[in-house]
């Protein structure tokens, strides 16, 4: 631990020598990283990533230090060839924040400059398209700003105070009349308001300026959703076309919205958990797993987890990841249009998996299952045979019979070989993690890069493969459900007994002041948490880094120039879970 | 070949078509309408038809599931004795906030007593994620089995209040034998101790 502290000081002494007049290593109790003048962000961040190689900016986001008056921006950067994250800040006056955009250099940080505006009010200058992502034009304020109240507002923490010990009982909904628990910005009236992508769909077809008089063309604005079967939940995409040919696009999300950030900032650290679990809902133990990791940075060396808890969590998280790729590989069948037949051959080893599931944690979806120092229940009397017989004998056999089913099916290749492709620079440039990143030839795994939990006991490859089309999407999850097959057999034969609890159940903790991001490989790709503590009971900011969210930053790029066909296909193959995308 | 890929696959069906069958005819009536039947379905080698007729086949459900919490009481001599203590400690851990007590108060004197006089949980907000039952130190809320709540009326029906919550302690002991059985030997345990203390003191 310590040499690693020790080479992530040399590093930022260097950065701090190339600029002595404006860096500043963050010197806050429990902070980590360097703080930049924000005149100065652009020209240090394009040294960063020209002269030190770190070129995956991972995660751009806010903290509203309000006693302080003061809006941090805060970065997550890494070098796609591995290593440990560099965390960079910078601080503007609240009242006026307003922060260079990152977007010439990193477009990865494109819909994350986004989002901070959106939730948080900090402008980003220089953005191409500033605009509200996540929240719709009606409505009033930044929700993310400490002083900011819901009309549901209850009070500032929970527990609320009337629950106990004179609770009254009444339906929530009551006291929050329709119509009176919605407030507007001033001058916005929404009998009036015309939503952009709808304008443009209604004025429908613009004439394009031909080159060739003879023929007159249109151009059309196709929407596709936010009801549509083929994504995967309530997701739009705006398409210009010409033709058939996509010449633009933007996807509009935020149907899903709940501020789970900040239901997260009113909640207590354990009271999270459950809600992490509905972010990703097919991958929950793995959600649970990346805010365990964080927080327990956040509470030191006395939680760390015992031997069997670590082992279980590995079994847990490989697990889910097998489950997530087969959904993944099945519903991107559906989206091919092989209807429901391959997605039901994959839900079946899902549900198997998922009473795996239900037997240790009491619920197939929604585990809640991690606790800070290990996890909640011991694995029950004859679980690990039979997980021990799914990754011996039926996941191998099944992963193969899959392989042989549909790999080589003459349609899925001529629908996916050469469509959406993304260049390993542009994968990187975009922030693309998990299976989207490897598919584009850039091996970068968290699990071998920058190793949490006992990863670095196991033997695997990092799976990659090199076009970066829609195929090699596709096939990438096959590769990696064969390694966490053989990450599963490894876990399960070396899984040690002992306790499964670093410290005693609790449910408060006494939590330092601090910071603290924690990632994990997710099914997904990067997941990440930034818990920012003050020491009270409750987070002070709480943000998730989102694998599908940021994903779909590449969106466009990867549709620019393809049918609108392939649209759906190209979509499918990110792998989006819209309940982490709207969050 | 052109098309040999398609009928690799198609082969994969076909196997699984047949499978249906064989499984079928191997298992004779043994396979539908059995719990024998439903837990082969669940088995690392199952084959052919995996689907389960809910609600005249039901999938077993594992001891630690959960669902909606109930309230414990036990049984002494035809009384019903209630283990909360109205300490309040689930409605503090609680994520979602929709546990309810009001605690009893003596009524000549209006000093609080250990028992809740009303508990209502609203399950329209409860997220079923077991935190009470977890971190409860009387064992007196516990989750429940029972998922099939569905009904007309959602607004008083879906607060849960004392007198619907409240479930015998037997009921626990057929849904969790394992739990139940350990929670008796560690009160035993503790009882014990107890009195081996208070024999020492004399």
């Amino acid at each position: 631990m310590n040499d690693q502290t020790a080479v992530i000081n040399s590093i930022n002494q260097s950065i701090i020598d190339r600029f002595p007049e404006w860096v500043r290593i963050d010197e806050r109790e429990g902070y980590e990283g360097v703080t930049v003048e924000s005149t100065q962000l652009v020209p240090f961040m394009q040294t960063l990533r020209d002269e030190f190689g770190y070129d995956s900016l991972t995660s751009v986001t806010g903290v509203d230090y309000l006693p302080e008056e003061k809006m941090e921006v805060v970065y997550h950067i890494y070098k796609s060839t591995g290593g440990s994250i560099l965390v960079i800040k910078t601080q503007v006056p609240r009242a006026k924040s307003v922060v260079p955009s990152l977007v010439g250099l990193f477009p990865g940080a494109a819909f994350q400059e986004r989002e901070a505006w959106d939730l948080l009010g900090i402008r980003f200058e220089g953005h191409p398209n500033l605009k509200r992502i996540l929240m719709w034009e009606g409505f009033a304020g930044h929700p993310l700003r400490k002083d900011w109240q819901e009309v549901f507002f209850e009070g500032e923490f929970k527990p609320y105070e009337d629950r106990w010990p004179e609770g009254k009982v009444s339906k929530i909904e009551a006291n929050n009349p329709y119509k009176e628990n919605i407030a507007y910005p001033k001058g916005f009236n929404p009998e009036t308001w015309i939503p952009e992508g709808e304008e443009l769909l209604f004025q429908g077809t613009a004439v394009i300026e031909q080159e060739d008089p003879g023929i007159e063309t249109e151009q059309l604005v196709v929407n596709l959703g936010p009801q549509h079967p083929s994504t995967h939940g309530v997701f739009r995409m705006v398409a210009a076309l010409e033709g058939e040919t996509v010449v633009d696009l933007e996807p509009v999300m935020g149907y899903l919205h709940r501020n789970h950030e900040k239901i997260a900032e009113r909640n207590t650290y354990s009271m999270n958990i459950p809600y992490t679990d509905r972010l990703d809902y097919f991958c929950s133990m793995s959600n649970n797993f990346a805010y365990a990791l964080t927080v327990e940075k956040l509470l030191g060396e006395k939680y760390q987890p015992p031997e069997r808890a670590q082992y279980i969590r590995v079994i847990m998280a490989e697990l889910t990841r097998v489950l997530n790729h087969f959904m993944a590989i099945g519903f991107f069948l559906n989206d091919l249009g092989a209807y429901f037949t391959p997605a039901l051959y994959t839900i079946k080893e899902r549900e198997l998996i998922l009473d795996i599931f239900e037997a240790v944690a009491g619920s197939r979806m929604m585990c809640n299952y991690f606790r800070f120092g290990g996890v909640v229940r011991d694995l029950p009397e004859g679980l690990e045979d039979h997980i021990r017989k799914l990754v011996y004998d039926r996941l191998p056999r099944q992963v193969d019979e899959l392989d042989r089913y549909l790999v080589e099916n003459e349609i899925v290749v001529g629908r996916s070989q050469g469509v959406g492709i993304l260049t390993p620079e542009q994968a990187i440039g975009l922030s693309a993690v998990g299976p989207v990143l490897r598919a584009s030839g850039v091996p970068y795994d968290i699990r071998r890069a920058d190793p949490y939990g006992i990863y670095d006991r196991f033997d695997f490859d990092v799976a990659v493969r090199y076009h970066g089309d829609v195929y090699d999407r596709f096939l990438i999850r096959f590769d990696e459900i064969r390694q966490s097959i053989r990450i599963l057999q490894q876990a399960i034969d070396a899984l040690p007994q002992g306790e499964i609890l670093a410290n005693k159940p609790a449910y408060k903790f006494k939590m330092p002041a601090g910071e603290a991001y924690g990632r994990v490989e997710g099914p997904k790709g990067e997941l990440g948490f930034y818990v920012v503590s003050d020491g009270t009971d409750n987070p002070w900011r709480y943000h998730v880094r989102a694998p599908s969210f940021i994903n779909l930053t590449g969106l466009r790029e990867m549709c620019l120039g393809e049918k609108v066909a392939d649209l759906v296909a190209i979509l499918g193959s990110i792998d989006i879970v819209l309940g982490e995308v709207d969050r | 070949m052109k098309g040999q890929g398609i009928l690799k696959g198609l082969g994969v069906t076909l196997k699984h078509l047949f499978e249906t069958y064989t499984e079928d005819i191997k298992a004779g009536k043994d396979r539908y309408y059995t719990e024998d039947g439903v837990r082969q379905r669940m088995t690392h080698d199952t084959k052919g038809i995996f689907t389960v007729n809910y609600h005249e086949e039901r999938l077993p459900l594992a001891e630690a599931f959960r669902y909606v919490p109930f309230l414990v009481y036990d049984e002494e001599e035809g009384e019903q004795k209630v283990r909360c203590t109205a300490c309040g400690i689930c409605t503090k851990v609680c994520p979602s906030q929709c546990i309810w007590i009001t605690r009893a108060e003596d009524p000549e004197t209006g000093k609080p007593l250990k028992t809740p006089a009303e508990f209502a949980i609203d399950i329209d907000l409860c997220m079923n994620c077991g935190y009470c039952a977890e971190y409860c130190p009387f064992d007196a809320i516990k989750m429940d089995h029972d998922f099939e709540l569905a009904g007309y009326e959602r607004l008083e029906a879906n607060i849960h209040r004392k007198e619907r919550l409240l479930k015998p302690a037997s009921y626990y002991a057929g849904i969790r034998p394992k739990s139940y059985a350990l929670e008796q030997k560690a009160k035993a345990e503790d009882a014990e101790r107890k009195a081996a203390r208070r024999a020492k003191r004399e």
